[in-house]
């Protein structure tokens, strides 16, 4: 351990942060703060650092360490990135300081508990009838208060207990503003490890273990509804995790039959000659994980409950990062571990992708929570993910993972610029809104702008890597592409619909005295704003860091090229190009 | 009608090396305007002209530098935009004779129209907003018709699209107007999914999306995917200019300002889908049926906003229809092999004449008091004898008085209409000419009710000409609506400037003779000036619409009823298809999921277990989970 590699300073950094919060006195919740925020941006600095380091035509992992960690299992601490790995981190890097300057007075004791009450307030608007009577000890009629307010009583009573401590009659629980911060440090921690692991099972730690701190954050600083969202959130995760495990011990077995000793190690794992049928097996394992996790049509009920109900500066991190995982895990452990698993279920997992990105944007129409209808358009857009995964072409993978971290800043600066809504009106319904605009112009922009990234808007980052996924997905499959192309007609609609009602139209009587935003509001919202502009003009430095992950993947591990223009006269090379042909070079 | 031989392209030098200053010009007075708040209320809407302004200077600096060369196609390479593998798109500016003219259309017009605004917007509170956007429109403007390739022209695309978003809910507390925005939104996004999968499409076969790539390889693309590609763009500009059957936006955005009605909705944005046909001309050679559907569409259009046009008392829905009507007529031209210079030809005349027309209508608002209605004119030409001028000189132009600009544009069209002969040339060339003695009909209506007959104002009203900030640039405009005509024809100028880009046009041999077409066109165009001049000229026209009418003119009034039919056609069943859909999703897959969860554990009650002591039960089930996956994995290698 004599020399640390950077990438194990890094994740230490911010653990440092979160000890150093536990030793402030009580009373001093501003040093807390600031303490959170320098150390969120010394990562910021590092992470820079690194990536300046970053060789694209290097090695595949770079930074790497190693150390034996349960010699028993052959565990080890084996950490390192690749192209991939890299931007996620550096999309770490720089939410986690947005998010704790937009958060800074979130998890403020007294203002915590006016805002749990009028929140609470506002999931009983949200329920449209009926629901207001038993709102005091129950708020379970919210899940699904857009459409039916009428709940059996049964139900209601069953999750009215693990809610209870949400009514507006008990006050809420302990606050602490240390708790808050240092937890979202000990997350940051997490989350840089559970992309930096080279070893499966490390990651697996990581992945389980993010859990935790996101739990608490959701359980007790969220919404009326936070403690059934808590859950919800933990036994999806937990089934999806169990099964990993189990397909994880499955790997572990394998290698020791073939190698004479099991092992975690991913390079070596991804040299194993597994069946088809075991493949498939332990693929479904993995992927179901992967699939809760990011989440995947039908996999995705859960996040809507949890996008709405966590405070919104976890939101961020719940959507922008952690989803992540399984969008990264398809593509860093589903792929090259079983590909010929991954080209049998590809066709299938394009289906539901195509389905995710229709159902989750007219289900995003339907909303009137406006935190909902975020975590709907996530549904959407991860959809276009799992096609830029799946579709086994450069350009479909380079787009998936810019994907990934475009997505973590737009949909980061939509989820934020709603939470200064709410702060401010009170309610999460968008009923409750009219006109802002006039009332809290640069407030009204910034939704816009954020909205309009959402809808990928060519001259914004996402508009690049939207087009990279439909086109990397046309080579191979026309139809699922031409059916992802009309989402960008539903995504203009669930954007635009949602900001006419709450931002124009005539200012609505209860909002005359609405403040626009803060100077810290703004640069927490403006900095992201500013990257996904820049990303949408120049997105070459990502994609040059990304390619050549994303082509060694593709042409390596899963052992497919990308398929060849067809009517350019370039001789008969053009006979890898059938729907759903997934020929190759292995 | 023989393509440009070969698509070259040399890199640009000089003058024409800077061509991005173009478009940094107009998008650093939107940034300054934007981000610099109230401070810049002042001096900002004058920044936004001299941006605009200058960039007409260069502009025509560059025309004449392109003009001194001999490949008149020149590049500006910027960055690599998007390379990923095979695909590699970089930013860059295509400099040639067709976007040279748009340049210059785009700068010279918006100019006017920015200074025209500074009296049109002079009083109003948000005028810094106004003019940031439009400086916003004119940058995008300027990229759509620079770029040198199509994923370069998507973003110009979006952008003037986001502009005129804004600009139509520019009084957004105004729901008519912030329903308008975003149906043109919308109405834009189904025309550019086409787009997007054309672009999608040329990759796929060609490999490159560039301009030079595509146009260089067209040939040899196969029929199929020549006549996908040529359809698919053909749906893009549909939803941009306001085509059938994606037309009912642009009359809907009237509820925008006025100076953004003639500067976007008329003069430049909506011809866009003209652009974008004509720029890929050596696609629809290849795809001739994507071609007729072309003129077809143009054909419904024309016949669909003349008729529109004649039902309405709203001076700019009248204006916007007849925009929609105009652009059919460039559509008709530009599918015809051969005659996409005549379309670019009436593009031009008709930025001059429309935005004149318009500047005048929002000179006439400006003096009633907003007043939109025409039958609250009336004897106008008294009060406003300038914008009265201006608009007769563009109501002669648009209906083809002889020697003035539209006389030359039109007249092309319609002989280019007879000449591809057989019953497609009778039929389109027919329709045409129908349409140009309807287009003499209601402007002449326009023109009686608003500036002839009784003063029908209240007595609160009291028109005024407007202040010579905004007449100064309507008086341009008419100049140009008089000579552009005659000066872009003049031997021929337009079609050879345009030759390196469109093709040589040649006329062989016409199927009806040139002066046979004119005298035809003259008389369909007297008839109707007579026959409207009859109803409203001559005749008292009442205060309010008529309600006794044939059903045809309620139909009319109805927009032919496309706005009901895509309310129940599209919008009512995606309204049940998402509420249903959101009823399933709490009750039907996240049901059944609670409810898996709640069976397993034997009711909810457990399910509280589960979170209180979730460590031992969690180790608990991994571990039963682990043994059965690996008992399971044994029985597969045993069996193996």
């Amino acid at each position: 351990m004599s020399s640390l590699s950077t990438l194990t300073v890094l994740g230490l950094i911010p653990l440092l942060g979160a000890l150093l919060i536990g030793l402030v006195p009580r009373g001093r919740e501003v040093v807390v703060k600031q303490i959170a925020l320098v150390t969120s941006l010394v990562v910021l600095a590092v992470t820079i650092g690194m990536c300046a380091q970053f060789e694209p035509g290097g090695g595949r992992f770079q930074f790497s360490e190693q150390h034996n960690w349960i010699e028993a299992f052959g565990v080890k601490y084996s950490v390192g990135v690749d192209g991939i790995a890299l931007v996620l981190i550096a999309l770490v890097a720089v939410l986690v300081p947005v998010v704790l300057l937009a958060s800074w007075h979130d998890a403020d004791p007294e203002v915590g508990a006016v805002a749990a009450g009028q929140r609470a307030g506002a999931g009983r608007q949200g329920a449209r009838t009926g629901a207001a009577g038993r709102a005091g000890s129950s708020t379970r009629g919210g899940s699904v208060a857009v459409l039916e307010a009428d709940e059996d009583d049964e139900q209601d009573g069953a999750d009215g207990v693990t809610s209870s401590a949400a009514g507006d009659t008990t006050p809420p629980p302990t606050r602490s503003v240390k708790a808050f911060f240092s937890m979202i440090l000990v997350l940051e921690t997490m989350m840089i490890g559970v992309f930096a692991a080279t070893d499966v099972f490390l990651f697996y730690v990581f992945f389980e273990a993010m859990l935790i701190p996101t739990y608490f954050l959701i359980g007790s600083y969220g919404g009326p509804r936070r403690s059934y969202a808590a859950v919800k959130f933990l036994l999806y995760s937990l089934v999806g995790g169990l099964l990993m495990l189990a397909a994880l011990i499955g790997l572990y077995v394998t290698s020791a039959q073939q190698l004479g000793e099991g092992t975690f190690d991913f390079l070596v794992l991804t040299k194993l000659e597994i069946s088809t049928p075991v493949q498939m097996a332990l693929f479904l394992g993995f992927f179901i994980a992967f699939a809760i996790k990011a989440p995947l049509w039908p996999f995705h009920t859960w996040l809507p409950d949890a996008g709405a109900e966590a405070p919104v500066g976890v939101a961020v991190l719940l959507v922008g990062i952690l989803d992540k995982v399984g969008t990264y895990g398809f593509l860093r452990y589903c792929l090259p571990l079983f590909p010929d698993a991954s080209r049998i279920a590809a066709p299938y997992v394009i289906t539901l992708s195509v389905i995710g990105i229709l159902y989750g944007a007219l289900l995003a129409m339907g909303q009137k929570d406006l935190k909902r209808l975020v975590s709907y358009t996530s549904v959407a857009h991860f959809g276009f993910i799992g096609l830029g995964c799946f579709a086994f072409t450069t350009q479909g993978g380079t787009g998936a993972v810019l994907y990934m971290v475009n997505h973590g800043l737009s949909t980061g600066a939509l989820f934020l610029v709603i939470g200064f809504l709410v702060v401010r009106g009170k309610s999460r319904n968008s009923d409750t809104y009219s006109g802002i605009g006039k009332v809290a112009p640069v407030l009204a922009g910034l939704f816009l702008v954020a909205g309009l990234s959402s809808l990928a808007l060519p001259g914004l980052s996402t508009f690049v890597s939207e087009f990279l996924v439909l086109v990397g997905t046309f080579t191979r499959y026309k139809v699922a592409a031409v059916f992802a192309t009309i989402g960008i007609i539903l995504a203009a609609l669930y954007i635009l619909l949602a900001y006419q009602k709450t931002m124009q139209g005539p200012l609505s009587a209860a909002h005359t005295k609405m403040k626009d935003l803060s100077f810290r509001e703004v640069m927490a919202v403006a900095s992201l704003v500013a990257l996904m502009i820049f990303l949408g003009f120049y997105p070459k430095p990502l994609l040059d860091v990304i390619t050549p992950g994303v082509e060694r993947t593709m042409r390596v591990d899963v052992g497919v090229g990308d398929p060849f223009p067809t009517d350019r006269p370039l001789g008969e090379i053009a006979t890898s190009f059938t729907s759903g042909s997934t020929t190759g070079e292995r | 009608m023989i393509a440009a031989e070969v698509f070259s392209v040399v890199p640009a030098t000089g003058t024409l090396s800077s061509l991005w200053l173009l478009l940094v010009l107009p998008a650093f007075g939107a940034a300054v305007l934007l981000l610099g708040g109230r401070r810049t209320d002042s001096w900002g809407p004058y920044l936004a002209c001299a941006t605009t302004g200058v960039a007409f200077v260069y502009g025509l600096v560059a025309f004449f530098a392109l003009k001194g060369l001999s490949e008149r196609s020149v590049d500006v390479h910027l960055f690599s935009w998007i390379p990923v593998a095979g695909f590699q798109v970089d930013a860059g500016l295509l400099y040639d004779p067709l976007s040279a003219t748009f340049v210059l259309l785009i700068t010279g017009v918006g100019f006017l129209i920015h200074v025209y605004s500074l009296g049109y917007m002079g009083h109003d509170p948000r005028k810094r907003q106004f003019f940031a956007y439009l400086n916003l429109f004119v940058a995008a403007m300027l990229l759509l018709v620079l770029a040198d390739s199509f994923l370069g022209l998507y973003v110009g695309w979006e952008g003037v699209g986001l502009a005129s978003y804004l600009l139509i809910s520019f009084y957004f507390t105004r729901n008519s107007a912030a329903t308008a925005a975003k149906k043109a939104f919308i109405a834009n996004r189904v025309g550019d999914v086409g787009l997007s999968l054309a672009i999608m499409m040329m990759f796929a076969t060609l490999g490159t999306t560039s301009f030079e790539g595509v146009f260089t390889e067209a040939e040899a693309l196969s029929a199929g995917a020549a006549t996908a590609i040529g359809l698919l763009l053909l749906l893009g500009a549909c939803g941009k200019s306001g085509q059938f059957p994606l037309h009912t936006w642009l009359p809907d955005a009237m509820e925008g300002p006025t100076p953004v009605s003639a500067l976007i909705h008329a003069a430049t944005m909506v011809t866009a889908g003209v652009y974008l046909i004509a720029r890929s001309s050596p696609i629809y050679e290849v795809a001739e049926t994507a071609a007729l559907v072309v003129s077809i569409i143009g054909v419904i259009t024309l016949l669909i906003g003349c008729i529109i046009g004649c039902a309405y008392d709203d001076i700019k829905k009248v204006l916007a229809y007849s925009t929609v009507s105009q652009i059919g007529y460039m559509f008709l031209a530009v599918g015809i092999p051969g005659a996409a210079g005549v379309a670019i030809l009436h593009l031009l005349t008709h930025g001059f004449f429309k935005a004149c027309m318009f500047l005048s209508a929002g000179s006439v608002m400006h003096g009633m008091n907003d007043q939109v209605d025409m039958r609250r004119f009336g004897g106008l030409r008294t009060v406003m004898p300038v914008t009265f001028a201006c608009m007769g000189v563009g109501y002669l132009a648009i209906i083809g008085f002889p020697f003035l600009s539209g006389f030359y544009s039109k007249d092309l069209i319609i002989e280019a209409a007879f000449d591809q002969g057989g019953a497609r040339g009778y039929l389109m060339g027919g329709a045409a000419l129908l349409a140009a003695g309807v287009t003499a009909f209601y402007m002449t209506r326009l023109m009686a009710m608003t500036f002839f007959g009784k003063r029908r104002w209240t007595a609160d009203v009291h028109p005024h000409e407007s202040p010579s900030v905004m007449t100064g640039p309507m008086v341009l405009l008419a100049v140009g609506s008089v000579v552009a005509g005659f000066l872009l024809t003049r031997g021929d100028g337009l079609f050879h400037w345009l030759e390196p880009v469109l093709g040589v046009h040649e006329v062989e041999d016409h199927v009806i003779a040139p002066l046979v077409v004119t005298a035809m066109t003259l008389v369909a165009v007297v008839l109707g000036v007579a026959l409207a001049w009859s109803m409203y000229g001559r005749k008292a026209v009442p205060m309010s619409a008529p309600v006794a009418v044939s059903p045809f003119t309620t139909a009319a009034r109805n927009n032919l009823y496309f706005d009901a039919l895509n309310e129940n056609l599209l919008m009512r069943p995606g309204q049940y298809l998402t509420r249903a859909l959101v009823f399933v999703d709490n009750r039907g897959i996240d049901g059944a999921v609670n409810g898996l969860a709640a069976g397993i554990g034997g009711g909810s009650g457990r399910l509280r277990r589960v979170q209180t002591g979730f460590v031992r039960s969690y180790a608990l089930s991994i571990f039963g989970g682990a043994a059965a996956v690996v008992a399971a994995l044994l029985v597969v290698r045993l069996g193996a």
